[in-house]
């Protein structure tokens, strides 16, 4: 492989003049002639019957064009009004999930009606006009009270169990009655709420001459958005075309197909006109998913020496009210990362995944791993606290060596490479984990509460082998050489943040020679784009970078014949060599990859039967998934008199494999982090006991400012992966999966004098107050 | 009602309810699509503008507020020709994913430095308390403010997208943390 100046370099992103000069087209940026705005009613009740929706004031109001009811759309000719569920779980409960409530809500944010006028303003009005009239039912928000009778969210199942997932591997029960000591532990992973900084937004218009449907969708999934809404409207697939023009972050949140984006596709279709819907963040709060919300009750056995021999693990999923997307994976996911970086062999792990009358959960930035490596990281320390060892000592003890790779988990799942001792090591160091632990032994003496929180993580992404995934999970790449020697690229992949039209952009200039700047890479178009699966999972480069890496080496191999052809040579003695061809061994004559395909694009100096013509398309089917990891530790002193947390120091040495950008991959560190500490922290969406949404605005739901975040240190180590061509992994979700149990970790592990040994996230001053006050404040 | 303004530097009138909001206006009346709308709350301040130079949450100023006033926004903050030092930085220092809450954050910025041209990184996580970041963990963003802040206090020479292009490392980076970036063995398999 061709590796020269760009991939590995730290260069400035190419899609950054237009986002930083106020020039990118997001979805509300799309301004078209006629455009009409919709707003939606929605359900104010957890749960209720709908005994009547009348519209007839709001169709009478001055603007308004039309309103239509969850009645409206099911009765609607070809609408198949039931959203879908991607899953491969035998015997899901599959309740039907209207675009529109039909009979009865079973969330607030339930969308019940839409308003369409000619201004956004009078639609907003006008949804204040539908007298809505609601027979309230008892409501059940908790997983396990769900699961175990309460009120049912929907009656015709008969049950809030939407799916039971038992796995057992190796004996457990025979582990445990062995063990010299048994740890067990209630560990509640709270919801929370992804909050992209851009709501979700859509515009959709129907040409009915072509009788083709446009819709402009901030999504991370055109093309499998595009299947869905011709499933749901009723539609040949090929008259529909999804773009995601510039979007405003994801984090899992827009790898969904949303009613409100059949229901603004349906409108369209009636009136004709470009319809408008931008959410607003309130509403953006009880209907966009959410993620987490686990019980999850661990029992862990080991040895005296520090070795693990069996996990034990009860999860209550909360799933929501509906089947989004991927809801029921999700949990699923954390039953295959309950390994860790770990070697244990006895593993029993039962998913409950239950409906509660609350919005669904689904895959939000992480996606069941960082549930699970949550408990797994804080199993190692509740190990560590029970047998007076030091966590990272029980972490060495337990690793899975670097010989053993690649290494099948009691769970599964194949890890295709990894030094995670390396890894700790590398981190211990930069932190002098010595001297922190002398430092903490002082100021406890002086009062002073000191915590140092190790996490070292695992987690599987690079989504991921179709056989292993609810749909496909491959991805594809074009490569196309301009008659005038620009490259364009086209990419399954739909970056909103992770900057793949440089980092593409890098790996072709190095391969093919070409400048960087004559490199194009195009996405997020159904119309210009091939088909991909999309952004999410850790996925984009790994799988869609793997994609341009083979439709590179397939122009390479044409190009190579052309220039053979040239120079009458055998195309085995042409190679390319530093982004150009030449004879092996003989640079006096060479031949650009412009050059080829300029002749291609001639046609009259072929070799005869070789089309003209330069460009390829290519799909990868990755074998396995990959598994970035990487050790971060995070200190903490906790003030006595207020249980306020200060985070004195945040460094992550983290290994994914191959580095394009590193200044790109360090950002995805950065965020990552932010948010995996802040769930720590401060972030809960909170259902009051009837089902109301308490946390329904930034003002009442705390993503962290700027003084909130600590800076960060970060270092890398590289163990490539054998499952693709580049050696890369991935690492948009790694930061979210490693920070939190070590900022956990940290806090508790601060609280250790207080005889505290687990609290529940987030790890907010009350609950720290209190944990430290319950012993009158005195230390045992 | 007729609506009278200044934007960017040049004069703008507009008919508006008089309960338009100023980020309405600017965006759906005056085209200009670079201030963004982040929540209902003037929590996110991805509407930022400079309101008589000062920054101000355009969707907490009615439209009708701005009258006889002068706006600047993301666009007259500075464009390809001739960035503003805080939009090079920001670039450079890869203080932006997505992009939506950067141009508020940038707008910020810019009245942070007016109000204090040498801020310590404690005070540039101060002064943007009322700007949400979701993608960049503010990391790359302090770094930013604070080589903008050295950029104008050192009077450096404004730049054009095409002076910075093509991109190449930037000079004021840190070297990468952490040692090679190419595992030696595929170095090795290169040469």
């Amino acid at each position: 492989m061709a590796f020269t100046a760009m991939v590995g370099a730290r260069i400035r992103r190419r899609e950054d003049p237009r986002l930083i000069t106020g020039r990118a087209t997001y979805v509300d940026d799309v301004k078209q002639v006629g455009t009409v705005f919709a707003a939606f009613v929605r359900s104010p009740h957890g749960h209720a019957k709908l005994l009547r929706v009348d519209a007839s004031r709001a169709k009478a109001h001055p603007g308004v064009l039309a309103v239509y009811t969850g009645d409206d759309l099911h009765h609607a000719h070809n609408l198949k009004s039931s959203l879908p569920v991607a899953h491969k779980i035998p015997d899901l409960k599959t309740p039907p999930h209207y675009v529109l409530a039909i009979d009865e809500v079973r969330f607030v944010g339930e969308p019940i009606a839409v308003v369409v006028a000619d201004s956004a303003y009078t639609a907003r009005d006008a949804t204040e006009l539908i007298e809505v009239e609601y027979a309230p039912l008892p409501v059940v928000i908790d997983a396990e009270k769900a699961a175990n009778g309460a009120p049912f969210v929907h009656e015709s199942l008969g049950t809030n169990v939407a799916f039971t997932f038992p796995f057992s591997a190796g004996d457990p029960d025979a582990a445990f009655a062995a063990a010299d000591v048994t740890v067990k532990q209630r560990i509640v992973n709270q919801r929370v709420a992804p909050v992209p900084i851009e709501p979700r937004s859509m515009v959709a218009n129907y040409d009915a001459g072509m009788q083709q449907l446009t819709m402009y969708s901030a999504t991370q999934i055109p093309h499998l958005l595009r299947t869905q809404l011709a499933v749901v409207l009723g539609l040949p697939e090929n008259k529909i075309r999804v773009i995601a023009p510039e979007v405003g972050g994801g984090f899992g949140a827009k790898l969904n197909v949303y009613a409100e984006e059949a229901v603004i596709g349906w409108v369209a279709m009636q009136l004709e006109r470009p319809v408008k819907y931008i959410e607003t963040r309130s509403e953006s709060f009880q209907a966009m998913i959410h993620g987490r919300d686990q019980i999850d009750d661990i029992e862990v056995a080991a040895m005296r020496d520090g070795t693990i021999t069996a996990l034990r693990v009860k999860i209550y999923a909360n799933l929501g009210a509906y089947h989004q997307l991927l809801t029921p994976v999700v949990p699923v996911l954390t039953l295959l990362m309950a390994n860790g970086c770990y070697r244990f062999s006895n593993v029993a792990v039962t998913v409950i995944g239950a409906f509660t009358n609350t919005m669904s959960t689904d895959a939000y930035r992480g996606a069941g791993r960082p549930e699970a490596t949550f408990f797994v990281e804080r199993a190692l320390d509740l190990v560590a606290l029970k047998l007076g060892m030091d966590p990272a000592e029980v972490r060495r003890k337990n690793f899975i060596p670097k010989s053993a790779f690649p290494h099948t988990t009691a769970t599964g799942l194949t890890y295709d490479s990894g030094d995670y001792e390396t890894t700790m090591d590398k981190a211990l160091a930069a932190a002098d984990y010595a001297g922190l632990r002398k430092r903490q032994a002082e100021l406890r003496k002086q009062g002073r509460y000191l915590g140092i929180g190790l996490s070292t993580y695992v987690e599987v992404c690079g989504m991921g082998p179709s056989a292993a995934m609810p749909a496909a999970g491959w991805d594809s790449a074009t490569v196309r050489v301009e008659p005038t020697g620009s490259i364009t690229v086209l990419t399954g992949v739909s970056p909103h943040g992770q900057g793949e039209e440089t980092t593409f952009a890098q790996i072709v200039a190095d391969e093919l020679g070409v400048p960087i700047d004559h490199v194009s890479v195009v996405h997020g178009d159904t119309d210009k784009v091939q088909y991909g699966v999309g952004t999410f999972g850790s996925r984009g480069t790994a799988v869609g970078g793997s994609a341009l890496k083979l439709a590179i080496e397939t122009i390479q191999a044409k190009a190579v014949k052309i220039a053979a052809h040239q120079w009458e040579a055998n195309p085995d003695d042409v190679e390319y060599r530093n982004g150009k061809m030449q004879v092996k061994g003989d640079p006096s004559k060479s031949m650009t990859t412009a050059e080829a395909g300029f002749l291609a694009f001639m046609g009259d100096k072929l070799p005869p039967g070789l089309e003209p013509g330069l460009d390829a398309t290519r799909r990868f089917e990755p074998p396995n998934f990959v598994f970035p990891f990487g050790t971060h530790i995070c200190v903490v002193e906790i003030d006595a008199q207020t249980g306020q947390v200060s985070v004195e120091k945040y460094l992550a040495v983290d290994d994914c494999g191959r580095l394009i950008n590193p200044m790109i991959a360090e950002g995805q560190v950065h965020g990552g982090i932010a948010q995996g500490l802040s769930q720590a922290l401060f972030e809960e969406v909170i259902y009051d006991e009837g089902g109301q949404l308490l946390t329904g605005t930034l003002m009442d739901y705390a993503i962290p400012h700027a003084e909130q975040v600590p800076h960060y240190e970060l270092d890398h180590t590289v163990t490539p992966t054998t499952v693709n061509p580049l050696g890369i992994k991935g690492i948009g979700e790694a930061g979210t999966i490693g920070s939190t149990p070590a900022v956990a970790n940290a806090v508790i592990d601060a609280l250790a004098p207080f005889g505290v040994v687990h609290i529940d996230m987030p790890l907010k001053p009350e609950k720290l107050w209190a944990a430290m006050h319950a012993s009158n404040g005195s230390t045992r | 009602m007729q609506i009278d303004l200044t934007v960017n530097g040049k004069r703008a009138s507009f008919d508006a309810e008089p309960r338009l909001l100023l980020v309405h206006a600017l965006r759906d009346s005056l085209s200009l699509t670079g201030t963004h709308v982040g929540c209902d709350t003037s929590s996110c301040g991805a509407c930022t503008v400079l309101l008589d130079g000062v920054s101000v949450k355009s969707c907490t100023v009615f439209a009708a507020q701005a009258a006889g006033h002068e706006v600047t926004t993301i666009e007259g903050i500075g464009n390809a020709d001739e960035l503003h030092p805080m939009q090079e930085a920001f670039w450079s220092s890869h203080g932006l994913q997505c992009g939506y809450c950067t141009t508020g954050m940038i707008v910020s910025a810019v009245d942070l430095l007016r109000r204090n041209a040498d801020p310590s990184d404690d005070e540039i996580r101060a002064g943007l308390e009322g700007n949400l970041c979701r993608c960049t963990g503010y990391e790359n963003i302090v770094i930013a403010v604070r080589a903008a802040g050295k950029a104008m206090r050192d009077g450096t020479k404004r730049h054009s997208v095409a002076d910075l292009m093509p991109i190449h490392p930037p000079a004021e980076q840190p070297p990468p943390s952490g040692e090679g970036i190419i595992p030696p063995q595929l170095q090795e398999a290169n040469r």
